[in-house]
C-alpha cells in the first residue's frame, strides 16, 4: 500500500526540533487562566506577612507583639524566640553561609524580617504588622565593602570566635570578620609575570551595580500541613522545587516523602526564585502551628529591597598584548559584595559562580581571577539574574578590557577582538582559567555580524558626526556598542557541580500511552521559557510520537523525577539532554517491538520520521503509534509489556553558546538622552529546537540588558537605605523606551549534547548588557572616555559628557 | 476595622452584590473574592499594568482603586472579552505572534490592548507603544506583543469590513 | 500593600462634601481619581480616617469654553483634555502637557483638579497654570473664591487651599502665539526630571510676551518672571535665550534624588527650557 503522506507531511505533522511551533500555554494565559501561587485558595487559609526593619543595621533590644495579638483577625505573631526552639530561627543558605529566617538580636539590612504575623486575612495582617513594636538600637552602617573590609565593625557576630578569631568559613579562610572567602583560578605568578614584561597593558577599575531581576510576579508560597496524614504540601515561586523539598526536609525534619513542594505557573523568575526565602520557612511553621494553610506574598517593595539581588562586583582588571594587538595575559580582582549574608545562588564549589570565564572568547593564553566576597549592610542574595552563575559580570569585564585595550592601542576594537579570538579548529579548546569550550566558530559569527550592520560605513558616520559635532552643527553623538560573548551553561557535571551537595543533573521521565500519545515529566520548571512547547519538540523527533499529542509536566515534587530547576539556562543543555536521552530509550525498545512485528531481526529495521521500517523495504513499516498499542496489548516474547523510560543525565561538560551584537546609538550631551537606534543580535545556541521561542527569549534578554545598562539599579545611601524600592525609581523600560530589535543566527552544535542544543535565554543578556555600555562608551572614546561605570542613566551621561569638558 | 459597604459591580456581564470594608482594593475584590484571577498584582503603585481592567470604558489599574470607588460600574477583565468557545482576536494574536512568556502580564496587555484597538482601531507602532505604554512585561522585550496587537487589529478591521 | 482602615463616603452634593470635612476637620480628605492618594495610602505614607470621594458632585466634569478663557471642572481627566479636539483647539499646550503625564491608564483616572490641588511639586499641572495664568476656583463652606495659579503654591503639598475648601475648577485666560511643553523624564510613568511650560508671542518680528513655568525643580513650580521678561523686546537671538535661562536658573532650587544631582538638574533645566522657548517661538 502506498503511504497516503508523504515524508515531509509526516516531519511535519511531528511538529518537532528546528520548527517554530506555537506554544501549548498560551491557551490558559491570554484567557487568564493562569494557575500562580497567589491564584490558590484553600479552605480555612490565613495570611502572614512581615515586620520588617527600617534600618540597614540595628541590635534589637525588644519586640511587644501584646497590641499586635489585640488586633481583630491576628491569631499569631511568631519571633526568632519562638522558632528557635524548632532551630529554624536561622536556615542554611545555598552558598554555606546561614541568615536569619527572623532577626536573631540584629538586623543587618533594611527590609530585614524581624516578626512574622499570620492573620486570617491580608488586612489584619497588614494591621497587625503597624501594631508590633520593636525597640531598635541603630549600629554603624557599612554599605561599602571596602569600608567593611577595614572596619572594626563586627557585621556578622556569629561568625567571629569567643576568642576573638576568624573561624574558616564555607569556602575557606577569611581575611577579616567582615570578609567571606577568597576564591581563584589560574595561575598567580606567571600572570603577574607575563603582564609586568608586556608590550602594552592596559588597566582599568569597574563597578558592576547592584541590581534585581525584579519578575513581575514576586515571591510567595502557601504551605499547607495536613496533620492528619503528616504531609506538608508548599506550592511557591520555586525555580528548584525539588531542591526546595530537599533544604525543607533537612531543616524541619519532616521525612523528604511527606513533603510535596509544587511550582505551579510562575510569573517570570530570571533568578530571582532561586534560593529560599524566610517567608517560605515562617509559612511553613505557621501552617504548622496553626494546622490551617498559610499564605506569603511579597509585595513589589519587599522584593526589590529584601530578596536576591543581582552583580554588585567591584572589578579591577590587568590585560597585557604585544604591540599588534595579540592578547598575552589577563589579571582579575573582585570584590564582591554579598549583603548582610552570603545567599549567593552558585554551585558549591564556586562562589564566585563561572566569573572564571572572564576570558571571554578570546584565546588569552595566560590569565589569573581572584574574588573576595564581603559581608555588608545590604540585603542577601548574588543571584545570576538571566544568566549562568556570574557570567554576566564575567562577559562585561573582558568586553569592556577589550575596549579599554583598543584604546590603549589605538586600535579598532572589531578588529582587536577578530585577531584574538579562539579559531575554529582549536575547538575542544581549554581557557587558561580552567574551562573546556565545547565549540564555537568565532570568526564566522563576526564577519556576518560586522557585514550585516556596514560596520565600515557606521565607523565612517560616527567619525562624520564627531567633526559636526566639533564643528559645532549637532549636540547629539553616535556611538556603536560590540559585544562578542561566549556563555557558559548548563550546571553541570556532577563532579564538579552541586549546590548543597546536590548534583546539578536533571531528568526526565516519559510513560506512552497506549494509543500513541504521552506524558514527560521533568525535574527543571518553566517560568515563562515555553517548556510545555520545546520539550515536546524534542521527544517529537525522538519518539516520533506528534508533539500536539505529548503532554510535557514539570514543578510537582510529587510526580516530576528529581531534578535541579530552570536557573543558568541548564534546561535545554541538562533537561532537554536528559528528554532526549529517555526517548532513545523508549526508541530502543520500540525497535525491539517493530522487529518483532515486522518479523525481522532488531538491526533489519530503522527509525523514519514516525515509524520503523524495515531496512531496504520502507513499504513494511509499523508505525510508533502501532508499537505503543502493541507495547501494551501484545504479548512479545522476551520483552515485558509497557512503553516507558526515565532518564537521569549527568552532563559530560558545559555548553558555550555564543553571539555577535552590535547597537548603534544616538546620545543627546546635553541632557543624556539615549536613543538606541539600531540592534542586532546575532546568537549561537547551537541546534535550534524552536526558532519562534529563541527570538521571543533574545528579545526579553536585550531588554533585560537595556534596562541594566541604562539605569535600573538597586541603590542603597550612607544610612543603608535602599532608594529604589518602587517602580518609580527601579527602571523596567515600557513598550516606549525599546526599540525592534534584528535576530540573526549561526549553527554550531554541541558536540557532547545529544541533540546539540547549547541554550540560548540568557545569552542576549550576557551579551547584550556589554553591547548597550559599549555603546554609550564608544560615542565618547574620540573624547577621551575610557572606562565609565553604568548604569548609564541620563544624569551618568551627562556626567561623563561634563568631566570630558563637552558642555560650556 | 470600619463600617463594611454595600458594593454593587457589574463583572463580565454579571452582577455582584456584596458587603465590604472600604478599604478593599478592586484588585483583590476580583481575584479574592469572585475568583476571577486573570488580572495581577505586579508593582501596586500603579506602574505595571498587571491588574488593568476596563472600567465603564476606561482602562483602569485596579490596583489603585477601591472597590466602593467602582460601586455601580461596568467591569470587564480579560475573561469577559473572549473564551474556550470564541477567543477574542487578540488572545488568537498573542498566541499565533509570540506575545507572551511567563504569562503574567497577558490578561492587562490584552485588555488595555482591547481598549486601545477601540480607541484606535488601526494604530501604527509608535501608537501601540506609546497606547500601551502603562503595561510593563518583563519577558517578551514588547516586539511580539507590538506585533500580536498589529495582527489582531487588521483581523478586526478585516472582519469588520467583511460585514459592511 | 493595604492602607489602613477608613470610612469612605460618595456625597452626592458639595454641601454634603462640607458636612463631611466640617465633621472630620483634618481627618478627611477628598479623592478625585485617587491616583495619587491611593498609593500612598497603600504605602501607610498618608493616613486618611475619612474619605471622601467627589466622583457623584457634579458639575465639575465640563469644559466650558468662551471668547477670552477657558474653564475646566477639577473632575475633567488628563484623558478628557486629550480627546477635547474644541479644548485642544484653543489651548494646544494642555494636550501637549497632559500626554507627557503618566502613562494611558493614569490618565483616565488622573484628573485636573487633583493634579493641581495635591501640592506635589512632581505633578506637571501646576507649572503649566501658572505659564498660562490661570485662576484656581476654591469653594468652602462660605463660598467661592479665585486664587491665582501663580499665589497658589507654598511648600511642597502645601498651598493657599484651606482644609475645609475644594478646587472645583480652573480658568485659563486664552493665550495667542506659541507654546510648548517640554519635559524630560527617565521613562513613562517618571516624574519630571525637568519641565518647562512656555507661552509667547510675537510682534513684528520680535517676542512682546512670554510666560514661563518650570516643574519639579523646587518644591513647588516655578514661575520664573524675569525668564520671560528676558525675552520680551528681542528676536530670541542667542543672548537673549542665555539671559532667559540664567534668569530661571535664579528661580529654581532643585533637589538631588535618584534622577541626578543638582548642577545635573540645573544644566538639563536650561537645556529644556531653551527648547521649550525654540518650540513655541517656532509656533508663533
Amino acid at each position: 500500500m502506498k503511504d497516503e503522506v508523504t515524508r515531509e507531511e509526516r516531519i511535519d505533522n511531528l511538529k518537532g526540533m528546528g520548527c517554530s511551533r506555537k506554544r501549548v500555554e498560551d491557551a490558559r494565559f491570554t484567557q487568564g487562566k493562569g494557575n500562580y501561587v497567589d491564584d490558590i485558595k484553600l479552605d480555612g487559609m490565613l495570611f502572614g506577612d512581615f515586620v520588617r526593619s527600617p534600618y540597614a543595621h540595628a541590635r534589637i533590644k525588644s519586640i511587644d507583639t501584646a497590641a499586635a495579638l489585640k488586633v481583630p483577625g491576628v491569631l499569631a505573631v511568631l519571633t526568632a524566640a519562638d522558632l528557635e526552639p524548632l532551630g529554624l530561627h536561622w536556615m542554611p543558605t545555598l552558598a554555606g553561609d546561614k541568615q536569619m529566617v527572623l532577626a536573631d538580636g540584629k538586623v543587618l539590612f533594611q527590609g530585614q524580617e524581624v516578626a512574622y504575623v499570620v492573620a486570617e486575612d491580608r488586612y489584619a495582617a497588614a494591621d497587625g504588622i503597624e501594631a508590633v513594636e520593636v525597640d531598635y538600637e541603630e549600629l554603624t552602617v557599612l554599605v561599602n565593602p571596602f569600608e567593611s573590609l577595614q572596619s572594626d565593625i563586627i557585621l556578622r557576630e556569629d561568625l567571629v570566635a569567643e576568642d576573638g578569631s576568624i573561624p574558616a568559613g564555607a569556602h575557606g579562610p577569611r581575611k577579616h570578620h567582615n570578609h567571606i572567602f577568597t576564591w581563584d583560578a589560574g595561575d598567580k605568578l606567571p600572570t603577574e609575570e607575563v603582564i609586568a614584561n608586556a608590550e602594552v597593558v592596559a588597566e582599568e577599575s569597574m563597578y558592576y551595580h547592584r541590581t534585581h531581576p525584579c519578575p513581575l510576579e514576586t515571591c510567595g508560597c502557601v504551605a499547607s500541613m495536613d496533620k492528619v496524614n503528616g504531609k506538608l504540601t508548599l506550592w511557591g515561586t520555586f525555580q528548584a522545587p525539588h531542591a526546595i523539598r530537599t533544604v525543607v526536609s533537612l531543616i524541619s525534619g519532616i521525612e523528604e516523602h511527606n513533603i510535596r513542594v509544587v511550582s505551579p505557573d510562575i510569573g517570570g523568575g530570571f533568578g530571582n526564585k532561586v534560593g529560599a526565602y524566610p517567608g517560605y520557612v515562617c509559612s511553613v511553621v505557621a501552617s504548622i502551628v496553626t494546622g490551617k494553610p498559610v499564605k506569603w506574598i511579597e509585595d513589589r517593595m519587599d522584593n526589590l529591597m529584601t530578596t536576591a539581588f543581582a552583580r554588585d562586583y567591584h572589578m579591577t582588571g590587568k590585560i597585557s598584548a604585544t604591540k599588534d594587538g595579540k592578547i598575552t595575559g589577563l589579571k582579575c580582582h573582585v570584590t564582591a559584595d554579598h549583603g548582610g549574608f552570603d545567599a549567593c545562588a552558585d554551585p558549591t564549589k564556586f562562589p564566585a559562580g563561572f566569573m572564571n570565564i572572564c576570558t571571554g572568547s578570546y584565546d588569552i593564553p595566560t590569565a589569573y581571577l581572584e574574588v573576595d566576597g564581603v559581608y555588608t549592610n545590604k540585603a542577601p542574595g548574588g543571584v545570576s539574574y538571566r544568566c549562568s552563575f556570574r557570567v554576566t559580570e564575567a562577559v562585561y569585564f573582558i568586553e569592556r578590557m577589550i575596549e579599554v585595550l583598543a584604546i590603549e592601542l589605538n586600535m579598532d576594537s572589531a578588529e582587536l577582538r577578530r585577531i584574538n579570538f579562539i579559531k575554529k579548529e582549536q575547538f575542544p579548546y581549554t581557557a587558561a582559567l580552567g574551562w573546556e569550550y565545547d565549540s564555537g566558530d568565532y570568526h564566522t559569527a563576526w564577519d556576518k555580524a560586522l557585514k550585516t550592520v556596514d560596520y565600515d560605513g557606521l565607523r565612517a558616520e560616527q567619525t562624520k558626526r564627531v567633526e559636526d559635532f566639533k564643528a559645532g552643527k549637532t549636540r547629539t553623538l553616535m556611538g556603536i556598542g560590540l559585544s562578542f560573548f561566549t556563555e557558559i551553561v548548563g550546571a553541570g557535571p556532577v563532579k564538579n557541580c552541586d549546590i548543597l551537595g546536590l548534583g546539578m543533573f536533571d531528568s526526565c521521565e516519559i510513560r506512552i500511552h497506549p494509543t500513541g500519545s504521552a506524558i514527560a515529566r521533568l525535574g527543571t520548571i518553566s517560568q515563562g521559557q515555553g517548556h510545555a512547547t520545546t520539550f515536546a519538540q524534542i521527544l517529537a523527533s525522538e519518539i516520533g510520537l506528534p508533539a500536539d499529542s505529548i503532554t510535557v509536566e514539570e514543578g510537582d515534587t510529587d510526580t516530576a523525577p528529581y531534578g535541579l530547576g530552570t536557573y543558568g539556562s541548564r534546561s535545554t543543555p541538562v533537561a532537554g539532554a536528559a528528554t532526549a536521552m529517555a526517548g532513545r530509550k523508549i526508541r530502543a525498545k520500540a525497535q525491539m517491538i517493530a522487529a518483532y512485528l515486522l518479523e525481522v531481526h532488531d538491526n533489519d529495521v530503522e527509525f523514519d520520521v514516525d515509524r520503523f521500517i524495515v531496512k531496504g523495504a520502507p513499504e513494511k513499516f509499523k508505525t510508533m503509534k502501532e508499537i505503543a498499542f502493541a507495547a501494551y496489548n501484545q504479548a512479545i516474547p522476551g520483552i515485558e509489556p509497557g512503553l516507558e523510560a526515565v532518564s537521569y543525565y549527568d552532563p559530560p561538560n558545559m555548553t558555550y553558546p555564543f553571539g555577535a551584537y552590535v547597537c548603534v546609538m544616538d546620545i543627546d550631551v546635553d541632557t543624556g538622552v539615549t536613543e538606541i537606534r539600531r540592534f542586532y543580535a546575532l546568537d549561537d545556541c547551537g541546534t535550534r529546537i524552536n526558532p519562534m521561542i529563541i527570538e521571543g527569549q533574545v528579545h526579553g534578554g536585550l531588554t533585560e540588558a537595556l534596562a541594566v545598562a541604562l539605569g535600573q539599579e538597586i541603590a542603597y545611601d550612607d544610612m543603608g537605605n535602599c532608594k529604589t524600592g518602587t517602580l518609580m525609581d527601579f527602571f523596567l523600560p515600557t513598550a516606549w523606551e525599546v526599540p525592534n530589535y534584528e535576530t540573526d543566527f549561526t549553527v554550531t552544535p554541541s558536540p557532547h549534547h545529544p541533540i546539540g542544543a547549547k541554550g540560548v535565554g540568557e545569552s542576549p543578556h550576557v551579551g547584550g548588557v556589554p553591547c548597550f555600555s559599549n555603546a554609550v562608551q564608544d560615542a565618547f572614546r574620540p573624547f577621551g572616555n575610557r572606562h565609565t561605570n553604568m548604569p548609564h542613566d541620563h544624569w551618568r551621561i551627562w556626567k561623563m559628557a561634563n568631566e570630558l569638558g563637552l558642555h560650556d | 476595622m470600619s463600617n463594611k459597604m454595600h458594593i454593587k459591580l457589574n463583572v463580565n456581564g454579571k452582577d455582584e452584590e456584596f458587603l465590604a470594608e472600604p478599604r478593599e482594593l478592586l484588585i483583590y475584590t476580583l481575584r479574592e473574592r469572585l475568583n476571577i484571577t486573570g488580572p495581577h498584582i505586579g508593582c501596586e503603585t500603579s506602574h505595571c499594568g498587571a491588574c488593568t481592567v476596563t472600567i465603564d470604558g476606561k482602562s483602569v489599574k485596579s490596583c489603585t482603586m477601591f472597590a466602593a470607588q467602582a460601586s455601580g460600574k461596568s467591569v470587564t477583565t480579560v475573561e469577559g472579552i473572549g473564551g474556550p468557545d470564541a477567543l477574542h482576536p487578540l488572545q488568537e494574536a498573542f498566541k499565533e505572534h509570540h506575545g507572551l512568556q511567563c504569562g503574567y502580564c497577558t490578561p492587562g496587555m490584552i485588555i488595555r490592548a482591547q481598549k486601545l484597538l477601540e480607541e484606535i482601531p488601526n494604530p501604527s507602532e509608535e501608537e501601540i507603544r506609546f497606547g500601551m505604554s502603562g503595561n510593563i512585561c518583563r519577558c517578551t522585550g514588547y516586539q511580539n506583543i507590538v506585533k500580536s496587537i498589529q495582527a489582531a487589529a487588521a483581523e478586526m478591521n478585516a472582519a469588520k469590513e467583511a460585514a459592511e | 500593600m493595604i492602607p489602613a482602615a477608613f470610612e469612605y463616603y460618595r456625597p452626592q452634593d458639595m454641601a454634603g462634601v462640607f458636612a463631611i470635612l466640617q465633621e472630620h476637620g483634618d481627618d478627611a480628605r477628598v479623592m478625585a481619581g485617587g491616583h495619587s492618594l491611593i498609593p500612598m495610602m497603600k504605602l501607610r505614607m498618608a493616613d486618611v480616617p475619612h474619605l471622601i470621594d467627589l466622583q457623584d458632585v457634579g458639575g465639575m466634569s465640563d469644559v466650558t469654553i468662551v471668547s477670552h478663557e477657558v474653564r475646566i471642572g477639577a473632575m475633567v481627566t488628563q484623558a478628557d483634555i486629550i480627546d477635547n479636539t474644541e479644548l485642544t483647539a484653543v489651548v494646544p499646550i494642555l494636550r501637549e502637557a497632559a500626554l507627557q503625564i503618566a502613562d494611558p491608564q493614569v490618565r483616565y483616572m488622573g484628573t485636573v483638579g487633583g493634579n493641581i490641588a495635591n501640592g506635589d511639586p512632581g505633578n506637571d499641572m501646576p507649572g503649566l497654570m501658572q505659564c498660562m495664568d490661570a485662576t484656581f476656583t476654591l469653594v468652602g463652606p462660605n463660598g467661592e473664591r479665585g486664587v491665582q495659579a501663580r499665589d497658589f503654591y507654598e511648600a511642597a503639598y502645601i498651598t493657599a487651599r484651606e482644609d475645609d475648601e475644594i478646587l472645583t475648577a480652573v480658568t485659563i485666560p486664552l493665550h495667542s502665539g506659541g507654546y510648548a511643553y517640554e519635559k524630560q523624564k527617565r521613562k513613562i510613568g517618571d516624574y519630571a526630571t525637568a519641565a518647562a511650560a512656555v507661552q509667547i508671542t510675537k510682534d513684528n518680528g520680535s517676542c512682546a510676551s512670554a510666560a514661563i513655568a518650570m516643574t519639579n525643580l523646587s518644591d513647588t513650580p516655578v514661575y520664573s518672571e524675569a525668564a520671560g521678561v528676558a525675552l520680551v523686546g528681542g528676536t530670541l537671538d542667542d543672548t537673549s535665550l542665555k539671559a532667559s535661562v540664567a534668569a530661571m536658573l535664579n528661580d529654581i532650587d532643585p533637589t538631588e534624588d535618584n534622577r541626578g544631582p543638582i548642577a545635573f538638574k540645573k544644566h538639563v533645566a536650561g537645556v529644556i527650557l531653551r527648547r521649550a522657548i525654540e518650540r513655541a517661538w517656532s509656533r508663533t
